[in-house]
């Protein structure tokens, strides 16, 4: 399902020097600002939710993934030089799949791991730090495969991105209750409360839900991205 | 001995037709496909190539529809307009990828062979990013050829090439022609197309305007009865005078002014209409060819 030279030519060529810059900078952010706090105030359960949710799965999440999971793609749709991967026989599933394991790798490594030691700092338990890293690694799985499909869709994939992150995840998930069974952030929140808190109440879908939701996004959003690949259009200078 | 067969084929973005009811059969052997610029070349090629679909009628590569079937990228070789490649890999590590993607048996020693053809091993070493236009043009070139591939498509593979490029790639291009490749390459330059196509398709407006080699192409320029508008200070006179000559075959004159002449040896009247007026002692006013298809591509063929 994945090719060894795909996957090479998106990781010299997706992730290059300027973008890794903008993928550390913000989890840097966020363990700088879990031991500010945690020296501040100690252990506090609302201080944790503030740090983990508000800023580790809500922002810092979606945008290192919107960072990684655009650069795998749409850099090389905008310049034309997809091409030469397309003029090829291979399977457009194949190509895909290549370049989503590049970027959930890169989220993975910019999200999971250093939410999981903002959660050691912040909570001073394993469990802190593994329930945020659970929530954060699933989230990482359906966010990568979404802004992959938006590139495969659209030119304009990290406006389209920003968008989607600030309107439906951010603006809409917090007005309207019933957004939570579609919104990604909801799911991997809910996953992070129920291995960290003991309070189900406070967890907006059930675990198991959101596993199997984030399963369905995450499969379809790459095999649609790998089927609209097959249509992909070359547009000409005239 | 691959075919590339367009049947009645049109491409429309929203309500602007770029390719419209073209049907061509393209064979082994060079084929230039010559136009102005906007004229649907570039997406002519982009869907015999499977980046565009056909908005109506069929693009075959011996008999199976490119569209969506990536598996006949076996047979093709596409060297697109757009420079952009792998800039930051050196040409070299850039074929080599090429030849992995195509699965090939030893990538190692197809790439070898498709820089040495393209003569870019100088160079093979150095990043991408560091070449002149005419090596990044000859590496994608390579990168096409790397599966040695019987269909070779190459969109303005001509465009900014200093003379000696361009010699070197006429030759290339006679060469895959003569190995029995299909080659087709676009150009909106007359003189490039005349010098390594042994078959030439001449685009204009999105239309399939002409098609053969060269000779027949100036013929068809030449020969075709084509119509003017000619406006004199005296029309019956001249419209006497011009029926009189071989040249033309029909005159009628307009109701208003100005007279509607069929001509149908070009070279001839082009000579005869000023000698006429002029011992006639008739002044023309407006010599216009009303025939727009033609016009446009005499025209054409005259400024290139």
């Amino acid at each position: 399902m994945t090719n060894a030279t795909i996957i090479g030519l998106t990781v010299r060529n997706g992730l290059g020097a300027r973008r890794t810059v903008v993928l550390v900078i913000l989890p840097v952010i966020l363990i700088g600002l879990a031991i500010t706090v945690r020296a501040l105030v100690g252990v506090d359960q609302d201080a944790t939710i503030g740090v983990m949710v508000g800023l580790g799965l809500t922002v810092v999440l979606p945008l290192v993934a919107l960072i990684a999971g655009t650069s795998v793609l749409a850099a090389e749709v905008d310049d034309g030089s997809i091409v030469y991967l397309l003029a090829k026989p291979i399977s457009r599933h194949t190509i895909v799949v290549s370049k989503y394991v590049v970027a959930l790798t890169a989220t993975i490594l910019f999200t999971t791991l250093p939410i999981m030691l903002a959660g050691a700092i912040m909570t001073g338990e394993l469990r802190g730090a593994i329930g945020y890293a659970a929530g954060a690694l699933l989230g990482a799985f359906a966010y990568s495969a979404i802004f992959l499909l938006l590139s495969a869709v659209t030119r304009h994939a990290v406006a389209a991105g920003l968008l989607y992150v600030l309107i439906w995840e951010g603006l809409l998930g917090g007005l309207l209750t019933g957004v939570r069974w579609l919104s990604v952030g909801a799911w991997s929140t809910s996953l992070a409360d129920s291995i960290v808190t003991d309070d189900i109440l406070t967890k907006p879908v059930s675990p198991a839900y959101a596993i199997i939701a984030t399963l369905v996004v995450t499969v379809g959003a790459v095999w649609l991205a790998g089927d609209r690949l097959r249509s992909f259009r070359l547009t000409g200078e005239e | 001995m691959s075919e590339i067969v367009l049947d009645q084929v049109s491409r429309w973005y929203s309500n602007v037709v770029a390719v419209n009811d073209v049907s061509m059969t393209i064979g082994p052997g060079v084929t230039g496909l010559l136009g102005p610029n906007g004229a649907g070349k570039s997406t002519l090629i982009a869907m015999m190539s499977g980046f565009l679909a056909p908005s109506s009628g069929t693009v075959t590569l011996d008999g199976i529809p490119v569209w969506r079937h990536e598996q006949l990228y076996r047979q093709i070789g596409l060297v697109p307009e757009r420079e952009a490649a792998y800039d930051n890999l050196t040409g070299g590590q850039f074929v080599v990828a090429n030849a992995e993607l195509h699965a090939l048996a030893d990538p190692i020693a197809a790439a070898m062979t498709a820089i040495a053809t393209v003569e870019m091993q100088p160079a093979q070493d150095r990043k991408i990013s560091t070449y002149s236009k005419g090596m990044k043009q000859r590496i994608k070139m390579a990168s096409a050829l790397v599966h040695d591939p019987a269909v070779l498509l190459l969109d303005e593979p001509f465009n900014g090439m200093d003379p000696r490029q361009r010699l070197h790639l006429i030759e290339l291009l006679r060469r895959m022609g003569n190995e029995g490749r299909t080659v087709m390459f676009s150009s909106h330059i007359l003189e490039e197309v005349e010098q390594v196509a042994s078959h030439i398709e001449v685009m204009v407006a999105g239309r399939h305007a002409a098609s053969g080699d060269f000779g027949a192409i100036r013929r068809l320029m030449t020969d075709r009865p084509n119509r003017y508008l000619i406006r004199t200070d005296d029309d019956r006179r001249l419209a006497s005078q011009l029926i009189g000559d071989a040249s033309c075959r029909g005159v009628i004159m307009r109701s208003d002014d100005g007279l509607d002449v069929e001509v149908v040896d070009f070279g001839r009247f082009a000579v005869v209409l000023p000698q006429l007026a002029h011992s006639a002692e008739i002044r023309l006013l407006e010599v216009k060819p009303t025939d727009e298809s033609l016009e446009s591509v005499f025209a054409y063929l005259v400024s290139a």
